[in-house]
């Protein structure tokens, strides 16, 4: 790929306007951030590791209409980069995320993984589901086994890595239980293991913490930036809670209620690691939330007509 | 424990009155016989191996036509699940025979086998048959679409999907069926044998009706009702429940 003498540049990332600036928010391409942590080297030229080139989505709703849920979505994802997607419920946020997994076809557009299209699922991405969709049948290792079982990984190798996976997420004691034996914060971690275990490039985490109390979150926050700096992967992180989005994204996209589009990007070039609390993370915060404020009012204002009509 | 000692003194309170009305005399013991003439004849029936015999004949039957009926339903069950086409046409045909009395076959069983062992199979089979195909059709429908997209996401597709993770997944719904499967094929033999005369415990029902003999009719009544009960309602229950906590389908 790379190897072609007339290498194009990718093509850049949607821009915004520059408006309204704060110290700590860029709008547009982020500059080649100097950030303490992690140290990973910026080169200007790649090839982005997901790219979406204009996707869009529209499905038949039970009364017959056709619905537009994702209108014409085009973003770039850096290799190693951490980008989080933000936006009111109902935004298709989610949906965004089982296209790029190739669970579902797009209406139309184009998903790239390293240049590639995308035509199905693929262990190079792996999806941590919102309700995470465990396998109840199997136990902790089990699960973790399952996708290196689905590759066809020698016995030896997928007992080594089991037992690497379980311990990164602190699980190892627990191999043998079942996720019904399990609290919501260890389950969200055998998810981790789960997703980790396949090796994917790039993870795909659909509201994996929205469930848990905040000290469980937090203390998942701290293993994710770590999990992260440590193996390099991409992550796309959907949440609709902007602080958590600061405190965990190298970017983060704002996407509008229905249809979904992308409204506005934010290069977040705080130092890592990062906490929740932080006053620059809350200010950040702040203003990309003041942006959003609008698209949450408006998923609010059909939500309340709806139970109007009723 | 307090829930067993309240059905001990249900049951002691039950046999009570029993007996007091037999001891009244208000009708001939042959007719209304009192609990220790059921319990003779219980004891009579095990000892000349009567029962013994009976309840052999009749569990080897049931587990005969039965596992029959689950593999083939199983089968059905699965073609119809996958197959638009087969839904909508024998899908529909399955659902309207299941409205026909298992015993309704045996006129055409013992046309086509005579009054055979495979008469008695056959109905059985058709007794269970459609039950158990029907509760795998809809666990296929009713299995959480989460387990499929979470397989697929780790590689899994084709067969090794179905047989890894759709089929695990389908598991609560499959014993469901099969324990309605295992009622209803439990209902049709014992109707069954009492038609056939040909050993098993519902022919013993009727031994006990041509000699007017009550008490052994009452006998054979509790020997099938507790059979009956063993196995759906500990073994069938027991693995129901265990499932549906481990599958988080109950608030444990």
């Amino acid at each position: 790929m790379s190897t072609s003498p007339h290498q194009v540049d990718p093509p850049a990332v949607a821009l915004v306007p520059r408006t309204g600036v704060r110290a700590n928010v860029f709008y547009g391409k982020p500059v080649a951030s100097v950030t303490a942590f992690p140290v990973r080297p910026v080169s200007e030229v790649v090839i982005p590791k997901v790219e979406l080139d204009a996707i869009s989505l529209s499905y038949k709703t039970t009364s017959g209409e056709l619905l537009l849920a994702l209108d014409k979505i085009s973003l770039a994802v850096k290799p190693g980069e951490f980008l989080c997607i933000v936006g009111p419920s109902g935004c298709g946020k989610s949906t965004l995320l089982h296209l790029i997994a190739g669970l579902h076809p797009p209406t139309s557009g184009r998903i790239l993984v390293d240049g590639a299209p995308v035509s199905g699922p693929g262990t190079d991405r792996i999806l941590i589901f919102q309700e995470l969709g465990l396998f109840p049948w199997l136990t902790v290792g089990g699960n973790v086994e399952f996708g290196l079982k689905m590759k066809n990984v020698s016995k030896a190798e997928r007992e080594e890595k089991v037992q690497y996976y379980l311990r990164l997420v602190h699980l190892l004691n627990f191999r043998d239980s079942y996720i019904h034996q399990l609290s919501g914060g260890m389950r969200q971690r055998v998810a981790l293991a789960r997703a980790l275990a396949t090796e994917p490039d790039v993870l795909l985490m659909d509201e994996p913490f929205a469930a848990l109390d905040a000290q469980t979150r937090d203390l998942l926050h701290d293993e994710l930036e770590r999990l992260w700096s440590e193996t390099g992967r991409t992550i796309i992180f959907v949440t609709h809670n902007v602080r958590e989005a600061v405190r965990l994204g190298d970017r983060v996209a704002l996407l509008t209620f229905r249809p979904g589009r992308v409204k506005q990007e934010f290069s977040v070039s705080l130092p890592r690691p990062r906490q929740m609390e932080q006053n620059d993370v809350l200010r950040t915060a702040r203003d990309i939330l003041d942006c959003l404020r609008a698209e949450i009012n408006k998923s609010l204002a059909e939500e309340y007509a709806d139970e109007k009509a009723r | 424990m307090k829930k067993l000692a309240r059905q001990i003194i249900f049951y002691a309170a039950l046999l009570g009155v029993w007996a007091f009305l037999a001891k009244l005399h208000l009708w001939p013991p042959y007719l209304f016989p009192p609990p220790w003439g059921v319990g003779q004849a219980l004891w009579d029936g095990f000892a000349d191996h009567s029962f013994w015999i009976g309840i052999a004949v009749t569990m080897k039957r049931m587990l005969i036509g039965y596992s029959l009926s689950v593999v083939l339903g199983m089968i059905l069950g699965l073609a119809v699940s996958s197959n638009k086409f087969l839904e909508e046409t024998l899908g529909g045909l399955l659902v309207s025979l299941q409205s026909l009395p298992s015993i309704c076959w045996i006129p055409l069983a013992v046309l086509w086998f005579g009054l055979t062992e495979k008469a008695i199979l056959f109905v059985v089979l058709m007794g269970s048959l459609l039950s158990v195909t029907i509760a795998m059709e809809d666990g296929r429908k009713q299995m959480p679409k989460i387990y499929g997209m979470a397989g697929r996401n780790l590689g899994a597709s084709g067969f090794r999907l179905f047989w890894s993770v759709l089929l695990p997944a389908s598991l609560p719904f499959i014993v469901n069926g099969m324990k309605q499967g295992w009622a209803f094929a439990w209902r049709s033999l014992i109707q069954a044998e009492m038609i056939f005369l040909s050993l098993g415990l519902g022919q013993l029902l009727m031994m006990g009706r041509d000699l007017s003999d009550m008490s052994q009719v009452m006998a054979v009544m509790i020997l099938i009702i507790i059979l009956g009960y063993l196995v759906d309602g500990l073994i069938f229950r027991t693995m129901e429940r265990r499932l549906q906590e481990k599958y988080g389908l109950t608030p444990a």
